[in-house]
């Protein structure tokens, strides 16, 4: 297992790097000049103009910029925003936690959803209902997110009048963030009402978000299931009178899972780029809206370091569910 | 000398529709595809208004069937009164045009970069690979949005980064057929035969990898689609006035409370595409799977 993690390591340094490169020339690569666009004025005097290429940096050799750029990295400078001036680092930790928390109930709603729906599909393979589900699934799939999210408002908050349209929750209830999430801070706030309204913020942007993992997730799960039950060890279970749901439940869905599992991991890169979308409708605090908005304002330190941080958050997960599946499948370690 | 009447083996065509009709979702998917297809390429001749014509007098007209509906503007008018009709006739037009864009350039560098890399392993391959692996690290639309960015907003430039950011599926793909086949016994057959390395690379090896290939194309199709639109509602893609689907609902956004239909209609008609050539590739898979073909 050790030499496993050594293995994986080795593949992913080189890529942290390769992510820091495109990082660094990308804000290099831009039109225009740098000082011109950080200090928002038009006409500069030469002079300043080279004490601020100056005091920047920027008028040393490139390989020395990009040296200097990973060393911080590596001691958690990721640059300042040059709209706020406050730290990318402060920034991305301040609003991660809302976009952990929207990812983590849409997968939850994903997951809770989608694998019953695939067992059920599966089990009733080519009736009605097994082709209800996959249309469906099918539906969720080609779903452009942004506009289900519009519909969703249209009928819910708009028609309905049942859910808020957008941010976190209701400006009533005010307290300071303890663990940033906000089921939790609204919880040990004490305050009557503050959970449920954190809650109906919360509902549509998850339905939203979980829409194509869930469909994935059904189909997936479908189509592993099916595999399944085709092999031996589930008829010999069958033969031995062994009843229905102990079969599927127990025997066939725990070796279907392993598949499944695979797809919930490959998820996070999709979760993230769904909230890009997902936060910009419902106007959710999140990395995701802080990106987009970032683009807009041309902030590009925060663009800058936004993009190493979210890429390092995909190749941490990513590498975690490596890890996971090394110790739950032995086979792959080798 | 008496010739003997055989019936001819079925075409290779007629073998693959045989399995594709099987999946009636799949022909719906196809039939749904020609008529936007048609729509497209006749948009001048079946759109009742130009897409761009805006009649000052009605604006935000709601669709026929609701009270106050017009028959000359089927769907309603947006908020400078352009038939909303019209304006998704021609936004067929640059889905699919996106979509071809893009599936041709990621698949040809893709291809071709995953066929280098499959074919002569070692340290190509393993460069290649992690190049690979840097652009999967960041989540697909987020580095589409940076590039255009960089690029400057508008379609052409958000199709360069859509078909960039899609490109390592095909490569990833491309090596691992290229590597499953390479070792097979007609492979040695041509290479001891004399065969060049051009020849081995693209006549002989390639052709055999098509089937996983034609089905990732079609998603990726339904992707570059869905990720143009989304570029275009987040104002980083096709510019208005150009009614592009995601454009269209970008500027409608604002309306959603008094005139559902401005949103409604151009998310409907993404969707219903999307939806139609994802029904095709799971057509097209059943009919190019050979595993799936006999169960």
């Amino acid at each position: 297992m050790f030499r496993f993690l050594l293995g994986r390591l080795a593949v992913l340094i080189p890529t942290f790097i390769g992510v820091s490169i495109i990082a660094f020339s990308f804000i290099r690569l831009l039109p225009g000049d740098p000082v011109m666009l950080m200090s928002g004025e038009r006409v500069m005097a030469p002079e300043r103009h080279a004490e601020i290429m100056h005091e920047l940096g920027l008028d040393r050799p490139l390989y020395i910029q990009y040296f200097d750029y990973l060393g911080n990295l590596v001691t958690g400078d990721f640059g300042s925003s040059i709209v706020t001036k406050r730290p990318v680092l402060d920034d991305f930790l301040q609003l991660f936690p809302a976009t952990i928390e929207l990812s983590l109930c849409a997968i939850i709603l994903a997951v809770a959803l989608g694998i019953p729906a695939g067992v059920l599909a599966a089990v009733k393979r080519g009736t009605w209902l097994d082709q209800t589900i996959m249309g469906a699934a099918l539906v969720g799939y080609s779903m452009p997110i942004f506009w289900w999210g519009l519909l969703l408002i249209i009928f819910f908050s708009g028609y309905l009048g049942w859910t808020p349209v957008s941010g976190r929750i209701s400006l009533m209830y005010f307290f300071p963030p303890v663990t940033g999430f906000m089921l939790i801070d609204s919880l040990l706030s004490g305050q009557s009402g503050a959970f449920r309204s954190a809650v109906s913020y919360l509902i549509l942007p998850t339905i939203v978000l979980a829409t194509i993992p869930l469909a994935v997730i059904a189909r997936q799960t479908r189509s592993a299931m099916l595999e399944v039950l085709g092999e031996d060890y589930v008829r010999t279970a069958r033969a031995k009178g062994m009843s229905p749901f102990r079969v599927i439940g127990v025997h066939a869905l725990r070796n279907a899972m392993i598949p499944v599992i695979t797809t919930i991991g490959l998820q996070v890169g999709v979760l993230l780029a769904g909230a890009i979308l997902t936060e910009t409708i419902f106007s959710w605090p999140g990395i995701g809206k802080w990106m987009v908005d970032s683009v807009f304002k041309r902030d590009y330190a925060v663009v800058q370091g936004g993009l190493m941080l979210i890429a390092a958050v995909i190749m941490f997960v990513n590498l975690a569910v490596d890890l996971l599946y090394g110790l739950i499948n032995p086979r792959i370690r080798n | 000398m008496a010739t003997v009447e055989t019936g001819t083996a079925p075409s290779g065509f007629s073998e693959f529709w045989y399995y594709f009709s099987r999946n009636t979702g799949a022909v719906i998917g196809l039939a749904i595809f020609l008529v936007v297809l048609f729509v497209a390429v006749f948009a001048p001749v079946v759109a009742p208004h130009a897409p761009s014509a805006q009649n000052r007098d009605i604006l935000l007209l709601p669709p026929v069937f609701m009270e106050g509906g017009q028959w000359a503007f089927p769907l309603g008018t947006d908020a400078v009164g352009r038939d909303i009709l019209s304006r998704l006739i021609y936004g067929a037009r640059f889905s699919l045009f996106i979509g071809v864009v893009v599936v041709t350039l990621s698949v040809l560098s893709g291809v071709l970069i995953g066929l280098v890399a499959g074919y002569f392993r070692g340290r190509v391959d393993t460069i290649i690979m992690r190049v690979m692996d840097i652009i999967l690290a960041f989540p697909s639309l987020l580095l589409a949005l940076v590039l255009v960015a960089v690029l400057g907003p508008g379609l052409v430039n958000a199709m360069i980064a859509i078909a960039l950011v899609n490109q390592p599926h095909f490569v990833r793909l491309t090596r691992a057929a290229v590597m499953t086949e390479k070792t097979k016994d007609y492979v040695i057959a041509s290479q001891v035969a004399g065969a060049g390395t051009m020849r081995l690379m693209f006549l002989t090896i390639l052709p055999n990898c098509l089937a996983p290939l034609i089905v990732q194309a079609t998603l990726a199709f339904s992707a570059a689609i869905l990720d143009a639109a989304a570029l275009g509602f987040l104002g980083m893609g096709a510019q208005p006035p150009t009614p592009e689907w995601g454009t269209m609902l970008a500027e409608a956004r604002e309306f959603i409370q008094r005139a559902w239909w401005v949103v409604t209609f151009p998310g409907l008609a993404i969707l219903i595409t999307v939806l139609a050539i994802n029904l095709m590739g799971d057509g097209l898979r059943d009919a190019l799977d050979p595993k799936l073909k006999r169960s």
